[in-house]
């Protein structure tokens, strides 16, 4: 075996993984949440279609996409074998249920990844995979006057094979894109779907509240200085803004939808 | 100043050996003074047991002063009982009242294998300190304390770190049958040290691999290790083992055998 295997293979190597892949998916988070706040502005999905149109055919972010993909399964495949081993480790269990201090989220991350397992592959089967794999999802054109900025939305009925388009014709400009926002709001209008949502949101929240620290933990990164640092950016933008600003979205959806 | 002696009920776990099964047998503890340790209560229970015949209960100690970590016990769901930062041996009777119901299990995991009722082999800790826990060369004669100047908070961590006892409450205690406590500690303690820098990198590659042989789990960073260590071991040790492991596997030289075999 060589030596790199050898460290990967290890139970630190394994946790190191653990944390890589972690870190890295915390960093989408602030992306994903960035772009969708396109979906609180006020113009029909013009700026969230337009951006949704971006990050898939922007070869880049499409190579940063399929890593993102690879990290989630990474992660849940080690999170699931060192949880095997975790388990050989003590075959015999406690009748008496342990009492140590420790704080619930980090005794239960097995269960909230699980739920945010369950809630990725609902969540990209319904927007992800439609958008890129399946022609369920309509056009939208929108018509920009460019001597009032005024813009007006309306239906595109688009050949199949259709992506995108901008031209301008008599000062006004006109963008004809996939309607994904349509989709997003039909699906936040569905109160059970929403529930989900708020609930998968509060999964996030107490899975990086111990998480993100204690991937600094596992890398060793740990300091009299930086460490509170690292656990304040933990505790108020990975468990406190970022799953509040995503919940916001289908909450403030569905009750517009109730309108 | 006693305030009356105690009765309890203790529902305590008996196994023949490793290859039996146990089960919980429960037992009267009466007339127990709340001055008592843990231990001499049950050495109360034993000699009633002896008296009538009955096989005494089996559990680890020794020195009975907190210090030398052969003491054990899973008691009410805490290592060493309900209290922090002491071992079992230290724990007395007017923790508990009257009439509780205590339930005494040996620290399970599957690198501590049960000997006999409460008694575990630990000897897997042994093995870790042997793979890489000491410092090859003879260090000589105490020299003068001045000698060689160590920081303040580098000695301090580093003596900290050595306060570990080797009990085993870290893993005990780790939903993960997590050994990381202990060996942080061993790593911390001597690779912190002038006399123990040279196979720093060595040790802490020889010292994990032994701990992965032994079959612990990994760690997760719950901290239940340190709440429950008698010798307030912290976790910090657990993130500069990390931090000498990567280094060691990523970035040095040193091999993993190198240590032990002297190559």
């Amino acid at each position: 075996m060589s030596e790199f295997k050898q460290t990967f293979n290890s139970s630190l190597g394994k946790k190191l993984i653990m944390a890589l892949t972690g870190l890295f998916l915390c960093t989408f988070l602030i992306v994903h949440l960035g772009g969708n706040l396109l979906l609180f502005s006020n113009d029909d999905g013009f700026g969230f279609n337009v951006y949704a149109n971006f990050l898939t055919h922007f070869p880049p972010i499409e190579v940063i996409a399929y890593l993102l993909y690879l990290s989630i399964l990474v992660h849940a495949l080690y999170a699931l074998i060192l949880t095997i081993k975790n388990r050989k480790a003590r075959p015999v269990r406690y009748a008496e249920v342990n009492k140590s201090t420790a704080t619930w989220s980090s005794k239960n991350m097995g269960l909230l990844g699980s739920i945010l397992f369950l809630f990725l592959v609902i969540h990209m089967g319904d927007f992800w995979f439609n958008y890129k794999f399946s022609d369920k999802l309509g056009f939208k054109e929108y018509k920009t006057d460019l001597a009032t900025g005024e813009t007006k939305s309306g239906i595109y009925q688009a050949s199949p094979g259709f992506e995108k388009s901008v031209s301008v014709e008599n000062n006004v400009e006109i963008v004809r894109v996939k309607d994904l926002h349509a989709r997003v709001a039909s699906s936040f209008s569905n109160l059970i779907y929403v529930i989900f949502y708020v609930i998968a949101m509060f999964a996030v929240s107490f899975h990086l509240l111990h998480g993100f620290q204690s991937a600094f933990r596992t890398l060793g990164w740990v300091h009299r200085k930086y460490t509170p640092i690292v656990s304040a950016i933990g505790t108020w933008l990975f468990a406190v803004i970022i799953p509040l600003g995503f919940a916001a979205m289908p909450v403030v959806y569905y009750i517009q939808s109730l309108k | 100043m006693s305030t009356g002696n105690m009765n309890l009920t203790l529902k305590v776990w008996r196994q023949k050996n490793a290859d039996t099964k146990g089960a919980f047998v429960t037992y009267k503890a009466e007339g127990i003074s709340p001055d008592m340790s843990f231990l001499e209560m049950l050495d109360v229970v034993n000699e009633g047991l002896i008296h009538k015949g009955d096989e005494p209960i089996h559990f680890d100690h020794d020195c009975r002063e907190g210090i030398c970590g052969m003491c054990s016990l899973y008691i009410n769901g805490h290592p060493h009982g309900p209290k922090n930062a002491i071992t079992t041996c230290q724990l007395h009777m007017r923790t508990f009242h009257d009439g509780e119901i205590i339930v005494i299990e040996p620290w399970r995991a599957a690198a501590f294998p049960v000997i006999k009722d409460l008694a575990v082999d630990r000897s897997a800790f042994d093995r870790i300190q042997q793979a890489g826990g000491f410092v090859s060369v003879n260090t000589g004669v105490t020299i003068d304390a001045n000698a060689i100047p160590i920081p303040k908070v580098i000695a301090d961590e580093a003596f900290n770190s050595a306060t570990c006892i080797g009990c085993g409450a870290c893993v005990a205690a780790c939903k993960n049958a997590s050994a990381m406590l202990f060996v942080s500690a061993k790593v911390t303690q001597l690779g912190m040290l002038p006399q123990g820098q040279p196979e720093r990198y060595s040790r802490v590659q020889a010292m994990v691999a032994q701990m992965d042989a032994e079959g612990f789990g990994n760690c997760t960073n719950t901290g239940a290790c340190e709440a429950e260590c008698p010798k307030e071991i912290k976790m910090t040790n657990i993130s500069r083992m990390n931090n000498d492991f990567f280094s060691a596997k990523l970035f040095r030289e040193e091999g993993v055998h190198e240590h032990a075999t002297g190559e």
